[in-house]
């Protein structure tokens, strides 16, 4: 299983160049699939063997338990040596011992241990760096994201054109297979990466700073980030981006903010799309609007028709405030270095007025 | 199957505590699942048994702690029992809700040998 991604065995593939590091855990790579039926099945009879075998020895754990291991060569014990596998770290790892193996008589082996730990809390360490990142440059991150087929890459081509000659506009682009979608924006000249996941359902933080590193956007610019049309997975994944905004179209259901509470719940703004196709579906803007604010009360909601334009100037004011405030952050972290610097400064010269 | 990649943080989570800890095997493993929460939890033991194969988790118990949801009504001007989102509140039925609990994904604690 990938580490990053979570897909069986697809690659994540970051476009130009770049083959992401996998590492597999389902055995596939491995060659002593472990096949230990019974965890109690070495026979030894309880704690009390390790004065009864020729071949039992001692060694001390790191934290200075001493263990003891009787070798009962009827056993194969071949599957904890030389797997390369993170987790082997002591020289013998006898994954099929119970509570009754072999450590001396007398000593508590089960213990607990206190982790409080949040499980996404790498990602989101990595997703704060990007964030980080964004903030020194000013760069305004959006996080897109839809089911498949609501009109995500139509909306960005035709935004980046609207856009054109006022905001550099840089796209990643995020999609199981195919650079069909950056071949799509870079055909209208913004610089655009496309990551494919492979058999993975969202970008990750970790994608997402590779591909910035790659695709370097300008201070200043607006960098739209296409997930994978999935309005599932990638709604527990943070990438660094200021908003998220769901793009809903009304060939879909009304009801998707309720049957999809995540996405709609984390998105600032919510792009009801194709409503020049309202005369010939059966959707109620009213209720999906509705729905929308019962599963996140302040998202604000946009009705579009993005190969029409109808909506552009809502969408693209908005824009226009989210770069006003990247620039602003990044005007105040650069007044806040200014400070510092001053302040060192200060520091300095009071420190050589001081010297003989 | 983003719970895929979320068995694979837990596993990674573990694996560390248990190295640190000097561990040969990781007994069980408790979460903390919010029920508000993106994560399926069935879905979540199918891949934390795929992840844990070969490894130092393998045969680990997964105990999942159901977090309930929890909401602040901004009507009733207090914490609120949330079942799921789009709920509106048990009390006073305003959909004015801001989430206050129940939607967290924490390793708790591990037993280790």
């Amino acid at each position: 299983m990938c580490t990053t991604c979570g897909c069986g065995q697809g690659e994540t593939r970051i476009e130009e160049g770049h083959v992401h590091e996998h590492r597999h855990t389902d055995g596939t790579v491995h060659s002593h699939p472990h096949d230990h039926a019974d965890p109690h099945g070495h026979g030894h009879g309880g704690g009390h063997h390790e004065h009864e075998h020729a071949h039992a020895h001692e060694h001390r754990h790191a934290d200075g338990t001493v263990h003891s291991h009787a070798h009962d060569h009827e056993h194969d014990h071949g599957h904890g040596h030389g797997h390369g596998h993170h987790d082997h770290h002591h020289h013998d790892l006898h994954y099929g011992l119970g509570a009754a193996g072999a450590h001396a008589p007398g000593m508590t082996q089960a213990r607990m241990v206190q982790i409080e730990q949040d499980i996404l809390a790498k990602n989101d360490a990595l997703a704060a760096a990007n964030r980080k990142r964004f903030a020194e440059r000013g760069i305004f991150a959006v996080n897109l994201v839809s089911s498949p087929g609501s009109g995500k890459t139509t909306l960005l081509v035709k935004t980046i054109e609207a856009l054109a000659g006022r905001h550099e506009v840089v796209v990643i682009e995020g999609d199981q297979e195919t650079s069909h979608d950056a071949d799509r924006i870079r055909a209208t000249g913004a610089a655009a990466v496309q990551i494919n996941t492979g058999k993975g359902c969202h970008l990750d933080a970790d994608m997402v700073g590779r591909a910035v590193e790659r695709l370097a956007p300008p201070a200043g610019s607006v960098l739209m980030i296409e997930n994978v049309g999935n309005l599932v997975c990638p709604a527990g994944f943070d990438l660094g981006e200021a908003h998220k905004v769901v793009v809903l179209s009304v060939t879909e259901g009304e009801d998707k903010p309720l049957k999809y509470p995540d996405m709609f719940r984390r998105s600032s703004l919510m792009l009801l799309n194709k409503v020049d196709l309202l005369p010939y579906v059966d959707f109620d803007v009213a209720k999906c609007v509705e729905y929308a604010r019962r599963v996140n009360p302040d998202i604000r909601v946009i009705e579009m028709a993005a190969t029409k334009g109808r909506g552009m100037e809502d969408w693209l004011a908005w824009i226009e405030r989210g770069v006003a405030a990247a620039g602003l952050a990044r005007q105040e972290s650069v007044d806040a270095l200014k400070a510092r610097l001053a302040d060192l400064e200060a520091q300095v010269a009071a420190l050589r007025s001081m010297l003989p | 199957m983003h719970e895929m990649a979320l068995a694979e943080s837990v596993l990674e989570i573990v694996a560390e505590a248990a190295r640190r800890n000097g561990a040969t095997q990781v007994r069980s493993v408790r979460l903390a699942i919010g029920r508000l929460s993106h994560v399926e939890p069935d879905a979540l033991r199918f891949a934390f048994d795929v992840v844990t194969r070969n490894g130092i988790a393998q045969g680990a118990r997964l105990e999942i702690l159901a977090t309930d949801g929890a909401a602040w009504c901004m009507q009733c001007s207090d914490t609120v029992p949330l079942a799921r989102f789009g709920d509106a509140c048990p009390r006073c039925g305003s959909y004015q809700l801001q989430v206050s609990g129940g939607d967290e994904l924490r390793v708790q604690d591990i037993e280790i040998v």
